[in-house]
């Protein structure tokens, strides 16, 4: 049986087929699809956890109990959960424990580029990195051999090009699922304070000294031996851009990046004159292998920013030969944007007339930074929004009176806002916090979360009260609002700027595209264009089936264009009805 | 033909919405059942939000990268005419073009900062050989339903392709609910003989 798979369905894949039934995640492209995709198969558990450090957390629990537990992330879900990791690898685990890094080189989807290669050498944890989704499957089950047998956490290191490309993979019978799972005492092992640590931390590094033996002969490293005169090392993706341009090199692909084989790149470089070194990001490889005194040709050649592709690699090494076509036509950019009847939209249009400065966060309204909404200023990580506009109006003084807003979403103030709203309370802050909720998790593709009453496993549960939680973290001034109606979320936000002390808004109205509110779209809205002035007020909400076109000047009119609404997109929420002074919209 | 043991490149191109990645992946599974090794890119997360959509399709005896290098694409499927233009520095120089009549306006357009492009399809035909535009949104509607419109693009690359209409039939009635495969069907051999 064959099946065309992307590489995060193969990991999944891979998980039921080695017996894996525990997983625990927060989503974050490119690596939400592996949980979603678990969570279908029989007799598994899985959860959303609120972020990465629980979900580590979890699964660092499950492996202790016994259990083969896996947790998965995005790259920088890693920095997040860096504490547990840090020192689950002094401990080791009694099952095992996987930790999934999904990287995103170009970042398509996320706010930095960050290398997590660099996280396994730190934290001292074996990594291993697949090609394809074929190899997907095969290591992530490689990657529980290795952790059950080392008594070590493993790292499996995607990128969004492996995550989220497809290919065809052979798919194997299923292991049947063994229950190892037991209460075992062992508090040397698991608890860390330094008198114990210090004994571990030997432990570790014995331990990678064995890593190390074992990646010598580890199946995965692979060398293909051709042309003599050139060779190349990589790993990951890379080896097959790097195998469709230069098919007759000599290559050493590793399939484990941490520990390094060292004799394997020693023996691979007596064979081989000429070797280039191929990653994408941080010359990871690169720099151990020079530090073995190994002469190899990476950065100097290859970029340091963005993925690669095929071309990348053949211009780098033969120079770039020929100038390929390029349009002679200029094109329109076409961003990503909120969508037609995004409850977002409302809110910032708001905060934009309100000319306050708006410390943004991580979700789909990141995108109300552009035009011509212009309502976000700041985003940095998950929860930022929040610990910023405390750090802000409290650096600001009066100055910033009335003039910050932190703006942040439901699931992503779950993720990392509750502390520092709890920090505003306590260290009487005076900014405004907006929450939208939109009751899902909508950037990744409507995920649950706390907030929602439902699991990933499909059945409700407590659902979290919102205002009940930021009135018990201290917060007085709590208000809710619908973004849908601009006069009142206006009015409330400027009441709430003018009061001292912290306050909280809840916008509350949930996404568009979120299936189980069970929202049916209005009728579609259209432009009288007798009636309209073609003052393009309406077009301040940046929203999709807007668009305005030029007429013809006619005598006596100031006019010099209409705005048109395509039908086709439009959701009917009634923004632009509310913001057109004409009345020239029904 | 630059690449190893001649591996196939199309490029599907579109606004998020467009049924892009539905469209590519019935397209490698017809190639997959066509007894020949696939691999296919795409785009997830916040580039969909309206935001340009593009899949790359490579296929052949073997297969390496999913994505193609600059220069490297033989057909380049646009579901929205400006679309076409956007990537053209991956064409080969005598790469096929199908491009979708249907125009969607991006922010700046609506705004009036930029123009919308009235010649992409002339232009595209004084500098490629072959070039075909399709209406696919209308055949679309034509078949009952607008969203159709990707399976209509299906039908006209199937010409391109040596692949039996038997596997892509297959395929589509396998990639579809039973009350929508009469449909796409119909639209799938819209597209093939318009």
């Amino acid at each position: 049986m064959k099946e065309l798979m992307s590489g995060n369905e193969a990991i999944a894949r891979g998980l039921y087929e080695a017996g894996v039934r525990f997983a625990a995640a927060y989503p974050g492209t490119p690596s939400t699809e592996i949980i979603e995709e678990f969570s279908k198969y029989e007799g598994v558990y899985a959860e959303w956890s609120p972020n990465e450090k629980v979900a580590v957390e979890v699964a660092i629990g499950a492996a202790l109990a016994g259990e083969k537990a896996l947790a998965i992330m995005k790259h920088v879900g890693v920095n997040v959960a860096a504490d547990p990791i840090f020192t689950v690898s002094y401990t080791g685990i009694e099952g095992a424990l996987v930790i999934v890094t999904a990287d995103d080189p170009s970042l398509h989807s996320s706010q930095n580029e960050q290398d997590n290669r660099n996280y396994a050498k730190f934290a001292k944890i074996p990594m291993l990195e697949p090609a394809d989704a074929e190899e997907a499957k095969r290591f992530v089950k490689l990657a529980f051999e290795i952790s059950e047998k080392y008594d070590t956490p493993v790292f499996l290191r995607t990128t969004t090009r492996v995550s989220h490309s497809k290919s065809v993979v052979p798919l194997e019978e299923p292991v049947p699922y063994e229950d190892k799972t037991k209460i075992s005492f062992n508090a040397e092992k698991y608890v860390m304070v330094p008198a114990e640590a210090r004994k571990r931390r030997i432990v570790v590094e014995k331990r990678t000294q064995n890593l190390k033996e074992f990646a010598e002969s580890f199946s995965e490293n692979k060398m293909e031996i051709n042309d003599t005169e050139n060779g190349i090392i990589t790993a990951g993706m890379p080896y097959n851009y790097a195998k469709d341009v230069f098919p007759n090199f000599s290559y050493l692909k590793l399939g484990m990046v941490n520990p390094l084989p060292e004799k394997l790149i020693r023996d691979f470089a007596a064979k081989v004159k000429n070797i280039y070194v191929v990653e994408e990001l941080d010359p990871y490889l690169e720099e151990q292998i020079k530090a073995m005194g190994i002469k190899v040709t990476g950065k100097e050649i290859f970029p340091f920013t963005n993925e690669f592709d095929p071309g990348i690699i053949q211009d780098a090494i033969n120079g770039k030969d020929k100038q390929v076509c390029v349009s002679e036509k200029s094109v329109a950019s076409r961003p990503p944007n909120l969508c037609p009847g995004c409850p977002h939209r409302g809110l910032f249009y708001t905060l934009n007339k309100l000319k306050v400065f708006v410390t943004g966060d991580i979700g789909c309204y990141t995108l109300a930074y552009m035009k011509p909404l212009n309502g976000v200023h700041s985003t940095i990580c998950m929860g930022a929004s929040i610990g910023m506009a405390h750090g802000m109006s409290k650096a600001l003084k009066e100055k910033g009176k009335g003039k910050i807003v932190g703006v942040i979403g439901d699931s992503t103030f779950i993720h990392s806002g509750i502390t520092p709203l709890l920090d505003m309370a306590y260290n009487k802050s005076n900014a405004v916090i907006v929450i939208c909720d939109n009751s899902t998790t909508a950037m990744t593709g409507m995920q649950e979360h706390p907030g929602t009453g439902y699991t990933i496993l499909g059945g409700e549960t407590t659902q979290l009260n919102l205002e009940a939680l930021v009135s018990a973290l201290g917060i007085k001034n709590i208000r809710v609002v619908d973004p849908y109606d601009l006069k009142n979320t206006r009015k409330v936000i400027k009441e709430e700027l003018a009061k001292d002390g912290t306050s909280v808004v809840i916008s509350k109205r949930p996404c568009v595209l979120f299936k189980r509110a069970k929202l049916k779209p209005q009728p579609p809205l259209q432009v009288d264009s007798e009636k309209c002035t073609g003052c393009k007020a309406c077009l301040g909400l940046g929203c999709p089936p807007i668009s305005w076109k030029k007429v013809e000047k006619k005598e006596g009119s100031k006019r010099e264009g209409v705005a048109l609404i395509d039908d086709s997109l439009c959701n009917g929420c009634g923004l632009c009805l509310q913001v057109c002074k004409f009345n020239a919209i029904k | 033909m630059t690449f190893n043991n001649d591996v196939k490149s199309i490029l599907l191109a579109g606004v998020g919405g467009q049924g892009v990645l539905r469209a590519s992946d019935i397209m490698c599974m017809v190639i997959m059942e066509a007894g020949l090794d696939v691999k296919k890119s795409e785009v997830h997360g916040m580039a969909q939000r309206g935001g340009c959509v593009t899949s790359h399709v490579r296929y052949g005896k073997k297969v390496y990268s999913p994505l193609a290098k600059p220069g490297g694409i033989d057909v380049l499927v646009a579901f929205e005419k400006m679309e076409s233009l956007r990537y053209l520095n991956y064409l080969t120089d005598d790469a096929t073009i199908i491009v979708n009549s249907e125009e969607i306006y991006p922010p700046a357009v609506n705004f009036g900062d930029a123009i919308y492009p009235d010649d992409a399809v002339s232009f595209l035909k004084n500098k490629f050989k072959l070039v075909k535009e399709i209406d696919a949104t209308a055949l679309a509607r034509k078949a009952g339903n607008i969203k159709a419109a990707n399976v209509v693009l299906l039908g006209a690359i199937s010409n391109l392709m040596d692949v039996p209409i038997s596997t892509w039939e297959s395929v589509i009635k396998k990639s579809f609910p039973e009350k929508l495969v009469k449909l796409n069907l119909t639209a799938f051999q819209m597209g093939r003989d318009d």
